[in-house]
């Protein structure tokens, strides 16, 4: 479906990531993470619960705690993100970097109509009328195909269904027009069939802007489906680091190779015990 | 008579209406029935919204089907109520999705784990601290961290509690309800193999609901893929996984994601 096996990684990276080290008072939750996202390229970021990935994410778009301290560095386009001001995050962020969380619901104010709430996104960074960021809405809206989009920018949120919402939540990030993505688990709430549309719809919105793409999540086949390269954590550490293929075929850590085991396939037979059919048993 | 056993449990044309308003109403089930014979594993997959849940609830007694039937051991359940339904419930047991919600946070591994016999009345000669203590070793959990609480467990050892609270009546059926959904993969293929180990030990059968079709395949001998509050196929696990007839099953099963087959020529185990 969606990869893109062999474009040319051609330019600078977009986003940088170098000894990227994230301490917390109770103890270290990144430890020396490095890797760079080309145009029109994306990163899967790959591990179980407590591997830290969501946290690399976080350091990235300056949303960590007070008390985390973070050492190492993070460039987009060779400009430094980490210890910057919240002012000056505030005006990279939902711009030129924009996130996509797992659940939309959460994101999106209820009060509010979905046009209103990416026009303000819009507004926010891009200034102009509201005429003009209500456009802007429909046709973000539009782009990632919601049906009749402008007449739907008048809804609210729990008018539309899971997948439309998340649907909403891309176009919000899209609206002005970043260059990097960030993805926190965006399928993972979703049903398999609305997860495989917008599986589709990222890697066509992608395609579209080139955008780079940081896609986090704990599920190793939409990682393979989507990235570009893969990045796989462990309490912290990055245990293993490269393409799609050689991560995927030709596994080198025992860590990657025992989560690619463990990951249940639509094509495994295991054995079961034989039911009880008939009068007396066994 | 012959010689195929009553199966274990039957549920006959179940239905189920929520009551969303005045006047309307909300068909969340609507003429299901399957059966799950002794050491029989019976998936249910759909994705949400698709009555599986309900139809879970139903089957435990947790609520009441509108119409139709549930046998279990080919006696009918769905009137029972007092000593009765007491007694059924020590034959079926759940284990729910979220571990930390379905587990009292204020009550020890202990207290968790012996309320079905409590709940039972039974007696036990030295009280239910054996009892737990073996149940917390089948399943994997060190006994003597029976005196702490829910919390100080990860994800997949709280999992096991449940487990272990589901075992301790020596159940005939588990109804495993997105059992395995929250925990991480590694975790979660653990927790599977235990629960095939204790079937082919105990002849324990299983109603297996789940969103994963992939899991399903690991664990069920038959299949029944629901859709909007009906079963729309049902059949052997191979049948609905390699030859699927419904328009609706094909859909489900060609939309999970599966390792790229690019990559995955050289698969490792």
């Amino acid at each position: 479906m969606s990869a893109h096996p062999s474009r040319p990684a051609s330019d600078a990276p977009v986003l940088s990531v170098r000894d990227l080290r994230i301490e917390f008072p109770l103890g270290i939750v990144v430890d020396g993470s490095s890797f760079d996202i080309a145009r029109g390229q994306t990163m899967g970021l790959v591990g179980e619960s407590g591997s830290g990935k969501s946290m690399t994410s976080l350091a990235i778009m300056g949303l960590l705690p007070k008390e985390a301290t973070t050492t190492g560095s993070a460039r987009f386009h060779g400009d430094e993100l980490l210890h910057r001001s919240d002012a000056s995050m505030r005006r990279t962020r939902g711009d030129q970097i924009a996130m996509i969380f797992q659940d939309p619901l959460s994101s999106l104010n209820p009060y509010y109509t979905v046009g209103f709430q990416i026009a303000e996104a819009y507004r926010a960074h891009k200034g102009g009328t509201k005429a003009a960021a209500m456009r802007k809405a429909a046709e973000a809206m539009d782009r990632v195909r919601i049906p009749d989009a402008a007449g739907r920018v008048g809804h609210y949120p729990h008018q539309f269904s899971g997948g439309m919402r998340q649907r909403v939540m891309i176009a919000m990030a899209l609206v002005c027009e970043p260059d990097l993505i960030i993805g926190d688990e965006p399928t993972t709430a979703l049903d398999v069939t609305v997860q495989a549309q917008i599986l589709d719809l990222l890697a066509e919105v992608q395609e579209m802007t080139q955008a780079a793409m940081l896609f986090i999540t704990h599920d190793l086949a939409v990682v393979s489906q989507i990235s570009d390269h893969v990045t796989v954590m462990r309490f912290g550490q990055t245990v293993e680091q490269g393409t799609a293929e050689q991560i995927f075929s030709n596994p080198g850590n025992d860590y990657t190779k025992a989560l690619l085991a463990a990951t249940p396939r639509l094509d495994d037979v295991v054995d079961l015990p034989e039911p009880i059919l008939t009068k007396g048993g066994r | 008579m012959s010689d195929i056993a009553t199966p274990l449990l039957a549920a006959n044309d179940l239905s189920k209406e929520f009551r969303t308003g005045r006047r309307e109403k909300f068909t969340a089930v609507e003429g299901v029935s399957f059966d799950v014979h002794r050491r029989q594993t019976l998936g249910i997959v759909g994705e949400s919204g698709s009555g599986k849940s309900t139809t879970a609830r139903m089957i435990a007694r947790l609520i009441d089907p509108t119409s139709g039937s549930v046998e279990f051991q080919g006696e009918e359940i769905t009137q029972r109520s007092g000593s009765s339904l007491r007694d059924f419930r020590s034959g079926v047991q759940v284990v729910f999705q979220d571990p930390y919600s379905s587990l009292n946070p204020r009550h020890t591994v202990e207290e968790v784990v012996s309320a079905p016999l409590r709940y039972q009345k039974r007696t036990a000669t030295g009280g239910y601290r054996n009892m737990v203590k073996a149940a917390m070793e089948r399943v994997g959990l060190n006994p003597d961290h029976s005196t702490r609480y829910p919390r100080q467990f990860s994800g997949g050892q709280a999992q096991r509690i449940g487990i272990a609270r589901a075992l301790i009546v020596e159940p005939k059926l588990v109804i495993c309800d997105e059992a395995v959904s929250a925990l991480d993969v590694s975790v979660q293929a653990q927790v599977l193999e235990l629960l095939v180990d204790l079937q082919r030990e105990r002849d324990i059968s299983y109603i297996f609901i789940a969103h994963d079709l992939a899991v399903v395949r690991q664990i069920a001998h038959k299949v029944a893929v629901m859709q909007k509050g009906r079963i729309v196929e049902q059949g052997p696990r191979d049948e609905i996984f390699d030859a699927p007839q419904h328009e609706y099953t094909k859909t489900l099963l060609s939309a999970v994601p599966s390792i790229d087959p690019r990559w995955d020529a050289g698969r490792c185990s």
